[in-house]
């Protein structure tokens, strides 16, 4: 698994040396590979705009596969300490000042988290595109001097937050550069847009995102990522409901 | 003469019953119908105000434009020292601070897990302290149900209906499940002291109430209101100071360019109270007409029925000599009478009925389920000194109006056909 992302150079080799045009699942395959680890330890910051300026949250976080993370905030101050647990489908969040563990379910997913762009949903899913969506190539665009794929994806199941979404895919390094979400009516929900990429331990990376809820007539959120390790061990119990009152 | 007027009625029936009949009837219903209206118009008014709008109410330009989703993150700031302000400059107006929220009020079992929810409107007033006048503007000794009204930071009371809901236990500790003004979702822990109900289906469907400054603290809100509401001395809502204030505040504040400055607004000017304000008076006015147009008819009817029936009386009257514009007077004289009697009869009924109406009122609850409007589960007729005379006057009117019309046939007899006339 550490290697993983020599499959996504070599991927991205064979495609260029065919000579052809790929298909839509490969882009989104190699996509994925680039995403996947068997777990990461990362810090980073949203710079969140708001109609009366803005303020900066940051959090540290630990995720082991696609299914489990853990994140504690550690910015602003009224913050401090609040802590989120994502065990398969279900989200926690724990609250200090309450000592209480708020289950988020239902119509809480949808909240915008702490005040920024992305909301408990788009915590919640799966990062790996290629079981959500059957892709198609749409075109070639370039973005950030990169060419790029341009993919649009359908949902392949009614239960995903996002019914389609289009996104622009470098096609040397795999890295999504930037993405429109959409809603089953068609109507734009939600952009994000890289504005740096970083090669860490070998694989490119989005640094720098700029998160837009398409439904807000101001702001925006700008996610940056500090630091960020791959396939570090993590204690087992930072995935247990006890690390939230820890 | 009159006197022999009254006799000739009194002991003709039949020309005096159905035109006094039609007075009262139409003079009671007229008077209830008022009072009910004035009554409704009031209550609208009055939850609205305590509830809502406040007489006056200033906000951010920015919130105003999105008042229905509750905006707290365009709430106004430097609140305290805006409330300040108002008072010195508008020392007619009480103000007082509120903040508005939503959330979900969580209630932990033993272990600290949800035991219950439910989604819940939130209200942050000032209950602490000297010199808050939302005890009495939310009539709160009389809203309260069980247990007491917040009396120390940290304490909430909710809907009984709420409680009920949640089998919520006075002394619980509630989770209140909300954002604070920049949008992260907080937690803040209450101990619930009381339940209240408002009469209000809107708010005691699910409505908390808290101090101002927990709120401030639970939602990250430092200094910061919703909104400012002014009341007038008295707790009388008027359409003309409140417009004033609001033009004179307006005008000093200016605009700016700034969606944060504040704005003021009258009641009527908020929560699409103009058109319903407008539909009431519309529909008094509409009312009234209709009354004296319908009953002039029918009481003009009832006249040419009546002179149908005194064909004879009139001939032999003007045979005997007796000058048409004489006898078209005694008939006016007559109408006079009925009409009065009529209205005094109509007029006391209405006053009765709408009183009973105005101390009973009618439950109205079973079809406010899902309303949002501020509005009272029991809606009450309100008898005012025009009650006395809406009714009475167009049943006079309408009674000598009648009458004139009919009565004009009389100039119409033609005294050398008399003769023949009697004989037929």
């Amino acid at each position: 698994m550490k290697h993983r992302w020599w499959l996504v150079v070599l991927l991205g080799w064979a495609i260029a040396a065919s000579g052809k045009a790929p298909d839509g699942d490969a882009i989104l395959a190699a996509v994925d590979r680039n995403i996947g680890s068997d777990s990461k330890v990362s810090t980073a910051h949203m710079v969140i705009e708001g109609r009366r300026g803005s303020r900066t949250v940051a959090f540290r976080s630990w995720i082991r596969g696609m299914d489990e993370s853990s994140t504690e905030y550690l910015e602003p101050p009224r913050e401090r300490g609040v802590k989120m647990l994502k065990l398969g489908d279900q989200l926690w969040a724990y609250y200090p000042s309450t000592d209480r563990t708020i289950k988020i379910s239902g119509h809480m997913l949808r909240q915008s988290v702490m005040g920024s762009d992305l909301s408990y949903e788009d915590l919640m899913e799966d990062p790996l595109l290629s079981g959500l969506y059957d892709p198609v190539i749409e075109g070639e665009e370039v973005v950030l001097e990169r060419p790029c794929w341009v993919l649009h994806l359908t949902a392949k199941r009614d239960d995903l937050a996002y019914d389609s979404r289009t996104m622009w895919v470098d096609k040397e390094r795999f890295v999504i550069l930037r993405e429109h979400r959409f809603a089953k009516s068609g109507k734009l929900l939600k952009t994000t847009d890289v504005t740096e990429v970083a090669e860490i331990d070998g694989r490119w990376l989005g640094k720098t995102i700029e998160f837009k809820d398409a439904l807000r007539s101001v702001g925006g959120t700008t996610f940056i990522v500090d630091t960020i390790d791959f396939d570090e061990e993590i204690p087992e119990y930072v995935f247990t409901k006890a690390i939230l009152r820890k | 003469m009159i006197r022999f007027l009254i006799k000739g009625l009194l002991r003709d029936r039949s020309r005096s019953l159905f035109p006094t009949l039609t007075v009262v009837v139409g003079t009671a219903l007229t008077v209830v119908m008022y009072s009910w209206i004035r009554g409704t118009e009031a209550d609208i008014i009055r939850a609205n105000a305590n509830f809502n709008t406040g007489h006056v109410r200033v906000m951010t330009r920015a919130y105003t434009a999105e008042v229905d989703r509750t905006p707290n993150d365009l709430a106004l700031l430097g609140a305290d020292e805006l409330l300040d302000e108002l008072e010195q400059r508008f020392p007619d107006f009480d103000w007082v601070s509120r903040i508005r929220f939503g959330g979900l009020l969580d209630i932990p079992n033993a272990t600290g897990e949800t035991r219950a929810q439910a989604p819940v409107t939130g209200l942050a007033v000032q209950l602490l302290g000297e010199g808050s006048i939302e005890r009495e503007v939310l009539n709160l000794d009389n809203a309260l149900v069980q247990g007491g009204l917040p009396a120390a930071p940290g304490e909430i009371v909710v809907s009984d209906e709420l409680a009920t809901r949640l089998e919520l236990e006075l002394g619980e500790t509630a989770t209140l499940i909300s954002s604070t003004m920049y949008g992260s979702m907080a937690t803040t822990n209450f101990t619930v002291v009381g339940t209240v109900e408002f009469g209000v289906a809107a708010l005691d469907r699910g409505a908390i109430l808290a101090d101002l400054e927990d709120v401030r603290f639970a939602l990250d809100m430092n200094d910061a209101a919703g909104e400012i509401l002014g009341f007038l001395a008295g707790g009388i809502y008027d359409e003309e100071r409140t417009a004033r204030a609001a033009d004179e505040f307006n005008a000093w504040i200016g605009d700016g360019g700034d969606e944060f400055s504040p704005v003021m607004g009258n009641l009527r000017a908020q929560s699409g109270l103009a058109t319903t304000l407008d539909l009431a008076g519309a529909v008094s006015f509409a009312l009234i007409t209709i009354f004296v147009v319908v009953m002039s008819i029918v009481l003009w009817n009832a006249g040419l029925i009546g002179a149908l029936r005194r064909y004879g009386e009139m001939g032999l009257r003007l045979a005997l000599g007796e000058p048409k514009g004489h006898i078209y007077r005694t008939l006016i004289l007559e109408s006079v009478t009925i009409g009065l009697i009529g209205s005094v009869i109509g007029t006391s009924i209405g006053i009765a009925c709408a009183w009973y109406l105005q101390e009973k009122g009618i439950n109205i609850e079973p079809f406010l389920k899902n309303a949002s409007m501020m509005i009272f589960n029991v809606m009450r007729a309100r008898v005012t000194t025009t009650s006395l005379f809406i009714g009475f006057v167009p049943g006079l009117l309408a009674t000598i109006l009648g009458t004139s019309i009919s009565g004009l046939g009389i100039y119409r007899r033609q005294t050398s056909q008399l003769t023949k006339e009697l004989e037929a």
